[in-house]
């Protein structure tokens, strides 16, 4: 992963990469210190290495390939035939409406069920379980937890069945008088959002749950003698004391969102049309449908650099710890 | 005024129990549609009683093909992804939490920063890469690659536990001539087994449930996981037999509920992930 920090815009992450560092300390040694540095070399490197070693091969290698391919024409069927076409990828990306109606939707489904439902309903759910009886709060916190640890494409499944027009929610539609419609025809970003939703929000409980649990309780008590309501005393005392959490927990949300795939593509398939194509869906299609690998690869490294991003943001928060 | 103190209290928490409910039975919907219409023999698309209940759907799956060399090769799959990333990860915390190095701090940065890259993204040119080097449709490449996208978030938290682990208890066994190797095996390790069984059983979790990477990698269908394989249940075999589906469903994700229960029970409830990234 020594690759990874370049291309960050952190400034000092590039300048104290592992490489450089390393030869820089072996330098500095005396002679007479030679094998206290083999003694170092052997334990704190050879324990490391296996892990490099699998992060280079498998990760850094790939992005690095990425960052290539992404310049060049490759096609599924013509490996050998393929030749470095500048941005051109990236032009053709953004004139293209079937690209920005992706990011549009890869936007409208982030907000919607990471930045509104995962974080809002996780915080809900973990304030409510601070005052419930304990009964009920066993109940609901492994109910929603058993939805996070299902594999995706199970979620994936039952939501379908879910949504689907002969599928429960239309039941209890029709069981209200209400009207009922197809929705993975007519909403399917809305459903997939909320299948994203109902598969998240566990984390966000646990990563509240666990903030709450740590505000002192004399601070609230003193809040609610002086008179404060739950609104005044969240927006005022809980909500600043837990920022922290909130911000790591968008952070974490925002990335997971961002590369779902399996829950999609098993609901809707990225349709109808494309009306619930997200970047990940998208990229697949323009590699595999249209057997364009080089754009799709262009696509991935956006997607890719939108990532580091957020990453970027989520080291500074989590900085001082490390 | 205590009374109204208690009194607004309990009716505080009739409330949450009622919102709680409310989110809880949503929720629910579901998963209680999955159990039921696997035991059902006539299972449409909602939540009904089943017209009498049946083992059928179960009978009917539980056949090599359908069921156990999928199974087996999940199993198989995220078996020695494991394996790979739990030794790897706890071979490469030792020094990053025993040592003082002016390696450690921006090796850790890049573990933070490639734990949050959104994997997805570079499946495609994984593809392309591996096709290239003839790893693609093989189980060890996916394994590699699998441990490889695994391990960061792994040597994370298995450094994370690992500070945890007085270092006092290492010295005596160093001062009686431990290698670091040896103390980390017979001393640091036991210590921490709890955060060991985390990572495990969160990296085998993650493995077991994840669609895109063996999908993308993978295209023999003799070697392709459950994750996988249950898609053939909607493509190629016409008339969707949902009764079948949700058993399917049932079977491949009960060891992956298991196993959560016996970690979050062994760590008291409480669940060290979400305590491990709470910042």
């Amino acid at each position: 992963m020594t690759t990874a920090p370049r291309q960050a815009p952190g400034p000092d992450a590039t300048a104290s990469a592992p490489g450089p560092a390393l030869t820089q300390s072996a330098h500095h040694q005396s002679p007479r210190n030679d094998h206290r540095t083999l003694r170092r070399v052997l334990t704190h490197l050879l324990p490391l290495s296996p892990a490099v070693i699998l992060l280079l091969l498998f990760l850094a290698v790939p992005i690095g390939y990425c960052a290539y391919i992404a310049f060049t024409d490759l096609q599924l069927t013509g490996q050998a035939h393929s030749s470095f076409v500048g941005f051109a990828n990236f032009r053709t990306a953004f004139k293209d409406t079937e690209f920005l109606n992706a990011v549009w939707l890869t936007l409208v489904f982030t907000v919607l069920s990471s930045l509104v439902g995962q974080n809002t309903l996780g915080l809900a759910l973990a304030t409510l379980m601070h005052r419930a009886s304990k009964p009920v709060r066993t109940l609901t916190g492994a109910i929603v937890i058993t939805a996070w640890v299902l594999p995706e494409v199970v979620a994936g499944f039952l939501l379908y069945a879910f949504f689907r027009r002969e599928g429960t929610l239309n039941a209890i539609l029709d069981w209200l008088h209400l009207p009922s419609q197809n929705w993975l025809f007519t909403l399917p970003i809305l459903a997939v959002s909320f299948a994203n939703v109902w598969r998240g929000t566990a984390f966000s409980m646990l990563v509240y749950s666990a903030a709450l649990d740590e505000i002192p309780q004399e601070i609230t008590e003193a809040a609610e003698v002086d008179g404060a309501g739950g609104w005044r005393r969240m927006w005022h005392i809980t909500l600043p004391m837990i920022r922290r959490s909130i911000g790591t927990n968008l952070m974490l949300n925002t990335l997971q969102t961002l590369s779902v795939f399996g829950l999609i593509w098993v609901m809707t398939r990225g349709g109808p049309g494309d009306k619930s194509q997200t970047l990940p869906l998208y990229m697949y299609e323009q590699a595999f449908q249209n057997s364009m690998i080089g754009y799709a690869t262009a696509v991935a490294l956006l997607l890719l650099l939108v990532g580091s991003l957020f990453s970027v943001i989520y080291m500074r928060l989590l900085r001082t710890e490390v | 005024m205590a009374l109204t103190v208690s009194s607004r209290r309990k009716s505080r928490r009739l409330a949450a129990d009622a919102g709680l409910l409310v989110v809880a039975a949503t929720f629910a919907l579901p998963l209680l549609w999955v159990v039921l219409s696997s035991l059902d023999a006539h299972a449409d698309l909602k939540v009904k009683a089943p017209d009498g209940l049946t083992l059928d759907n179960f009978h009917a799956i539980l056949k090599p093909d359908i069921t156990f060399t999928p199974l087996l090769n999940s199993l198989i799959l995220c078996g020695f992804g494991t394996l790979l990333t739990v030794v790897c990860s706890a071979l490469a915390a030792y020094p990053l939490s025993r040592f003082r190095s002016r390696l450690n701090r921006p090796f850790l940065l890049t573990i933070l920063f490639a734990t949050s890259l959104p994997i997805t993204a570079i499946m495609v040119p994984v593809y392309a890469l591996f096709v290239q080097v003839n790893l693609i449709d093989t189980m060890q490449g996916t394994i590699f690659f699998f441990a490889a996208s695994q391990l960061p978030f792994a040597i994370w938290l298995m450094k994370n536990f690992m500070d945890g682990v007085p270092k006092e208890l290492e010295e005596a066994a160093w001062t009686d001539g431990a290698s670091s190797f040896q103390s980390l095996v017979r001393i640091v390790l036991p210590l921490m087994g709890p955060g060991v069984a985390v990572v495990t059983v969160f990296s085998f979790v993650m493995m077991w449930g994840n669609f895109f990477v063996p999908f993308m990698l993978l295209l023999t269908p003799d070697q392709m996981p459950a994750s996988v394989s249950i898609n053939e249940f909607f493509g190629n075999r016409g008339m969707v037999a949902y009764g079948q589906l949700a058993a399917f469903s049932v079977v491949y994700s009960t060891p992956v509920i298991l196993l959560y229960v016996l970690v979050a029970r062994r760590l008291g409830g409480g669940f060290a992930l979400g305590g491990a990234v709470k910042g």
